[in-house]
């Protein structure tokens, strides 16, 4: 007998949807046991009711709900809580829904200097407002999912794997509950580590790293031992998927950036980070910028407005 | 005044929108408004980041064509370090750029469009979509799946990742292509370009003449145009001119850099949404369907009217065809799927014609670039549409400010018209039913916000 599944998606880009799609024929397969209830991205189930006249969010009751995105304006926080109310396991689906994301990266800012700028911005006609009407209105900031409900299952990426979520579907198909591995992208990391001390400094990414095209990835010198800050050591590992093949950032030749978040859910990528460095001797005054450590984790009060600015609203 | 109606969420669209549709007491459209309900405010949180992380940010704009965030942010970043670009570098951009739009073409054809065209307009939300697709139309639906997967993994395979992509780097491409990479790819892409012939000969025989009624009524409005051309007029997702065209086909070429002379964006309390218009016309901004004021459109309907002729064998002579049916500028809005399958072809040709280039393989695909003060405009003709990034650098090459406007947006205005214009056209005294209210939605899915 199918699943019933319902999706969601928040304050997101889409690309944990595309990663779905990705699946391909897998997904195709998966359909005859899946019976999606509720999923904007591909059916018209609406909120409100087909006919528009519903006054409060409606969504069909099932099994596993995928929520992707985060929590930034009441509708987000409407949604979640009926996602919540309705399906009996909730996934957080990628980094967003796990971490806040890339659009956490707000939370170091106000509302008021965000609007400040966007409706200021050098293309925009003077005099502009912010918007009231039959809009959302912001929350105070951009929060990870279980800020605010009860997540059951973490499925961090940015996107995550295709096959992770395969695996994920899978397994809950089969009654079971997901087991994903707890490594980080150093762990499964193919290029060479020759040890501790070689670098002093951190070079910006506009510098090319040493590597021989024509030679697999393993004869590659470990970007971070090459002076790059690579994020590898403190990002939970999964981007390269079940194959085990190369983090697909290094295959690319560019060091890690850490879409996946930290190792553990609760782990801190700045800290972490800061910490690898100098325990390695690095010179930390070098980092150009040190919140963007956190550019995938920055909800969880990990990012916050820095002292002296206005405060949120 | 009588009832509204809430559209609520649109679906089968990539984003957040909703729309408003305000009845008067006879039960006729007193209003219908278009709310666009999603701020992130990149332009607002990149500001203080090294610039050549920020190519590695922007691209969760959209999961749907981070590509051509991760272009236009690489091209603006190489104007703020005046960087030189390597030969090899530019060609591995500018086809990854055009693969990324055949993933796109064939996601919302028949992902997001055809289940309203395949099951019907009329059909019950439970089947109307892909999985109904894959249902009534097995065959079809795991060809579609198999294409639209290929699109995606002969990117990921050679350069890393596909979903927001890292290997566009200031001054070129991360790493180059080796010969065995490009023949594999060449396959592909020879694959790819039968399922898109395939694709706009199956629409033109099965699908357009069935609903050409619709096709010629629905959303209909008379705008200008907005799309990326070649000194010598053609076609071109990855560099050109901007030519802005007005309604009665008349135009203005610009560089990049000049876009705040002839671009500006208003505000509506209805909407996070910017609303862009053609501030060169000189009539300032209105939505008035009976004599709008500054309305131009961008994405593949808006491309297939600015340019001249299409650069590959083809998609020219479909454009011809097109352009006899339809004319130039052509303004049906449902026109936008058949200008989709056109560019399809359009972007298989090129993506052949590029990595049939010998000098793609070359070694050197990126220089060495120095972080500093300067101003960068970087542009790329996104499948939604002109996709601007405008940066300006401090003296550590840290980004000061940050401008964008992105494909969709252009398009905000229109939608919001077209809407209306389907809403007026379809409920009339109080009869609305689901039915209508998809066909409203259908004149959002053109466009795709």
């Amino acid at each position: 007998m199918a699943v019933n599944v319902a999706s969601e998606w928040l304050n997101s880009c889409s690309g944990c949807e595309i990663a779905i799609l990705n699946l391909g024929e897998t997904l195709l397969d998966l359909l005859p046991k899946i019976n999606f209830v509720h999923i904007p991205v591909l059916m018209d189930h609406k909120h409100l009711g087909q006919l528009g006249d519903k006054q409060h969010i409606d969504i069909p009751k099932a099994t596993v709900g995928l929520v992707s995105g985060g929590i930034r304006n009441e509708e987000h926080l409407e949604v979640a809580m009926e996602m919540r109310k309705k399906c009996d396991i909730v996934i957080a689906l990628g980094t967003c829904a796990t971490h806040g994301g890339i659009p956490a990266l707000i939370n170091s800012v106000t509302n008021e200097e965000l609007f400040d700028r966007y409706y200021a911005t050098e293309s925009t006609d003077s005099g502009a407002q912010v918007p009231t009407k039959g809009i959302s209105p912001l929350l105070d900031r951009c929060y990870a999912l279980d800020e605010h409900i009860k997540v059951d299952i973490y499925l961090p990426g940015c996107p995550p794997h295709p096959d992770q979520i395969a695996t994920a579907i899978l397994a809950l198909l089969n009654g079971e509950t997901p087991e994903l591995p707890f490594k980080s992208v150093c762990d499964t990391c193919p290029t060479k580590r020759m040890g501790k001390g070689a670098v002093k400094g951190i070079k910006r990414a506009v510098e090319c790293p040493e590597f021989d095209p024509d030679k697999p990835i393993d004869e590659m010198r470990c970007l971070l031992e090459q002076g790059y800050l690579c994020m590898g050591p403190v990002t939970r590992a999964g981007c390269a998927g079940t194959n085990g093949e190369a983090p697909r950032c290094i295959s690319a030749r560019v060091p890690c950036r850490g879409c996946y978040g930290p190792v553990q859910q609760k782990g801190n990528q700045l800290l972490d980070m800061l910490n690898a460095l100098a325990s390695n001797g690095i010179d930390l005054s070098q980092l150009p910028d040190r919140d963007s450590l956190l550019r995938f984790s920055g909800a969880h009060n990990r990012l916050v407005v820095k002292q002296g600015k206005k405060t949120r609203r | 005044m009588g009832k509204t109606i809430n559209i609520q969420p649109l679906s089968r669209i990539e984003g957040h929108a909703s729309i408003e549709i305000k009845l008067d007491d006879q039960g006729n459209v007193a209003d219908a408004i278009t709310h666009f309900n999603s701020i992130r405010g990149f332009e607002k949180f990149v500001e203080g980041k090294p610039a050549e992380e920020v190519t590695r940010i922007v691209t969760r704009i959209c999961g749907i064509c981070p590509w051509h965030h991760h272009m236009s942010s690489v091209k603006a970043v190489d104007a703020c370090f005046d960087a030189e670009v390597a030969p090899a570098g530019h060609l591995l951009r500018e086809c990854m750029q055009n693969m990324a739009h055949i993933n796109d073409k064939i996601l919302h054809f028949y992902f997001l469009a055809a289940p309203d065209f395949v099951m019907g307009p009329d059909a019950d939300y439970s089947v109307r979509n892909v999985m109904g697709i894959a249902n009534a139309a097995p065959d079809l639906a795991r060809q579609v799946i198999r294409m639209r997967q290929k699109s995606q993994m002969m990117m990921e395979k050679f350069a890393g990742k596909v979903i927001h992509p890292i290997a566009g780097v200031p001054g070129g491409f991360s790493k180059p292509m080796n010969e065995s990479q490009r023949q594999e790819m060449v396959e592909d892409s020879k694959e790819l370009l039968e399922f898109a012939k395939f694709s706009i000969k199956h629409a033109k025989e099965e699908i357009f003449p069935k609903y050409l009624d619709l096709v010629t009524t629905l959303g209909t409005i008379t705008t200008g145009f907005i799309g990326t051309v070649d000194k010598d007029g053609s076609l071109n997702f990855y560099d050109g001119k901007i030519r802005l065209m007005r309604p009665d086909g008349s135009f203005d070429d610009f560089e990049d850099t000049d876009y705040l002379d002839y671009i500006s964006e208003r505000t509506l309390d209805v909407s996070y949404g910017k609303y862009p218009y053609a501030k060169s016309w000189n009539e300032g901004f209105s939505m008035d369907l009976d004599a709008p004021k500054g309305i131009y459109r961008s994405n593949c309907l808006a491309r297939i009217n600015c340019c001249d002729q299409i650069p590959t064998p083809l998609a020219q002579k479909e454009l011809e065809e097109f352009r006899k049916s339809f004319g130039k500028p052509a303004q049906h809005t449902l026109l936008y799927h058949w200008a989709r399958l056109i560019e399809l072809v359009y972007s298989c040709e090129k993506t052949l014609e590029l990595l049939n280039n010998p000098a793609i393989t070359g070694k050197e695909t990126r220089c060495t670039v120095t972080p500093k003060a300067g101003r960068g405009v970087g542009h790329v003709e996104a499948p939604r549409g002109t996709l601007i990034h405008d940066y300006t650098t401090d003296e550590n090459g840290c980004i000061k400010t940050a401008n964008l406007i992105v494909g969709t947006t252009h398009n905000l205005a229109p939608i919001s018209m077209s809407v209306k214009q389907a809403a007026n056209m379809l409920i009339k005294n109080g009869q609305v039913d689901e039915t209508i209210l998809n066909k409203v939605e259908m004149a959002v899915r053109a466009y795709d916000p």
